[in-house]
């Protein structure tokens, strides 16, 4: 099988300071994959540099395709669906304005997936002309997932879903992704603090280290790593 | 579920009694009593809603590109004017005043368009400031041309709506101020519905409100921002001929004292409030119109002044606007 999204060398830069000292990833079709690390590390900078919202080089090829000097909403056209940090809805819209912007880049219009999400994300329903600002924070991050699912993307990025939310959210959105992924054949790469969680939901994970990839391996390999329970599993 | 419903008819109620909503409740009534009761009231009134329609459609475009740019927009009347002097060629050339009407709402957007795409795009990033002097010196530009090209002297284009005043019960109301209300407000209610119900308008607003996130789902922000300087053109064109059509006459300083009121309007609405726009634009102008006829003080001399003094005294008790909201950004 031939990797969906392919990292060689990617070098970013934010002004003089680099982020990322050439990252070297792949994530294949149909997989979740998890980029773990320390606050710094470059992990949302990886994201980043995929869907090109900052200065990057290297190379980056989505299906073969290379990324290179595409600009952001291109390669958003092109079926990468990435939730920011911070989630990324649109506060001042309502509910289901942010569902429409998922559909964008689409013809037609909702209606078509509305029933899709409706079953991943029923409480959704109620609240249509809702303001996405008023949402509680763990509701604005399940909206921005089913506005990312709306975008029937190829390629799914997360930037830590997990961020400031309760447990029971937490686990709530990880049992989402995985069923999307499941059940839908969603590919999703997702940046997380919390390497306990994603090492039990990804398939791979990449472990980044100032700005490079120190460790990668299948999910339960990286589980027994020595270094990895030491740092960042925390036994 | 019960619950939901009960929440939902709570917030109905509690934006219903909104301060703003209760003043402009108490507003009309003072101004439908007023106007049953004294002939003199309602002319007033009609007047005063149709000047106040044109202020509140150039504030609008004020507005849209505040939103989309963050800047004031000091050429905004300029570009009004520009376009008005565009349909007086049109006219002279042999075009009915209907047919270069229309045809300068259409050269007005490319206009828009372009002046984004040119003088706006290469500066957005650097600064504020930067914009805004773009923008001064885009009215000190298109003044120049439109003076050097057709001159500084007074033009004359036909009337729109014809000379005709209607009377009701002693009331006279004037063609012109009845067309003038009906065209804006269809303007503005057109432009309610791009912005609301098509796919269109919810790009141009997800790129004015977040432009960062809506590249990621895909929307064109560059395209979008340009498109919303078109409209805001549209909107300035259609305020500039409406203007002339009430003064009767063309002249460069044409939209110089409007563009003040608009700015005036579209801050006493609050400047994030396409809708604090058009209902700050009508209040000012009926406001200015019973001022000056039963405050004998406020001459024309002084209606610009005392206007500002109004906005001063609003904005002390509520600095966002009427319909403002504070800002609360998050980096």
């Amino acid at each position: 099988m031939t990797a969906l999204l392919e990292l060689e060398d990617v070098e970013a830069r934010y002004g003089p300071v680099k982020a990322l000292h050439g990252v070297t990833l792949s994530v294949d079709e149909g997989q979740i994959v998890a980029v773990l690390g320390a606050n710094g590390a470059g992990k949302t900078t990886t994201l980043r540099a995929i869907s090109n919202t900052v200065r990057r080089s290297g190379h980056l090829r989505l299906a073969g395709r290379s990324l290179g000097r595409l600009r952001p909403e291109a390669v958003a056209r092109l079926g990468v669906a990435h939730v920011p940090e911070g989630r990324g809805t649109f506060a001042e819209l309502t509910v289901w304005e942010n569902l429409r912007l998922g559909a964008y880049t689409r013809r037609g219009s909702l209606k078509a997936d509305a029933d899709g999400v409706l079953a991943y994300f029923p409480w959704l329903d109620d609240r249509r002309h809702q303001q996405a600002g008023t949402l509680s924070g763990g509701e604005q991050q399940m909206l921005a997932l089913a506005r990312a699912f709306v975008q029937r993307p190829r390629l799914l990025l997360l930037d830590e879903p997990s961020l400031g939310l309760a447990p029971v959210l937490v686990t709530e959105i990880f049992r989402i992704i995985r069923e999307l992924n499941e059940k839908e054949g969603l590919t999703v790469l997702v940046v997380e603090q919390n390497a306990h969680l994603a090492l039990q939901v990804a398939h791979r994970a990449y472990v980044l280290e100032v700005g490079t990839v120190a460790l990668s391996g299948a999910s339960e390999e990286l589980q027994a790593h020595e270094s990895v329970r030491r740092s960042y599993l925390g036994y | 579920m019960s619950a939901v419903a009960a929440t939902q008819q709570n917030r109905v109620a509690r934006a219903a009694f909104r301060p703003v909503n209760v003043l402009l409740l108490a507003a009309a009534i003072f101004l439908l009593v007023g106007s049953l009761t004294s002939q003199i009231f309602a002319q007033q009134t009609v007047a005063g809603l149709a000047q106040g329609a044109v202020y509140g459609s150039l504030a609008l475009a004020l507005v849209l590109i505040y939103r989309a740019t963050e800047v004031i927009n000091f050429a905004q009347g300029e570009l009004a004017m520009a376009t008005t002097y565009i349909a007086y060629q049109l006219i002279q050339w042999g075009l009915s005043y209907w047919l270069a009407f229309f045809l300068t709402l259409v050269i007005a957007f490319a206009l828009g368009v372009l002046i984004q795409v040119v003088a706006i795009r290469p500066v957005q990033h650097k600064s504020v400031i930067a914009v805004v002097i773009v923008t001064v010196g885009l009215f000190v530009l298109i003044d120049g041309l439109v003076t050097w090209k057709w001159g500084a002297d007074i033009k004359f284009m036909p009337a729109p709506f014809g000379q005709q005043v209607y009377h009701w019960g002693g009331v006279a109301i004037s063609r012109q101020d009845i067309g003038t209300l009906l065209l804006t407000v269809l303007t503005v209610v057109l432009l309610w519905v791009l912005f609301q119900f098509t796919k269109l308008g919810l790009g141009m607003r997800a790129a004015a409100l977040r432009p960062a996130e809506a590249v990621l789902v895909g929307v064109r922000v560059d395209r979008m921002l340009a498109i919303g300087w078109g409209l805001a053109a549209v909107l300035g064109a259609v305020a500039g001929l409406m203007t002339e059509a009430n003064q009767f006459i063309l002249q460069p300083s044409l939209m110089q004292a409007v563009l003040l009121y608009a700015f005036a309007a579209a801050v006493l609405g609050g400047l994030e409030s396409p809708a604090g726009a058009v209902v700050g634009g009508l209040m000012l102008g009926v406001f200015l119109n019973l001022v000056g006829q039963y405050v004998h003080f406020v001459t024309a001399q002084v209606r610009l002044p005392f206007a500002f003094a109004v906005l001063l005294a609003v904005l002390l008790v509520k600095p966002s606007g009427l319909f403002g909201r504070k800002v609360v950004r998050k980096v």
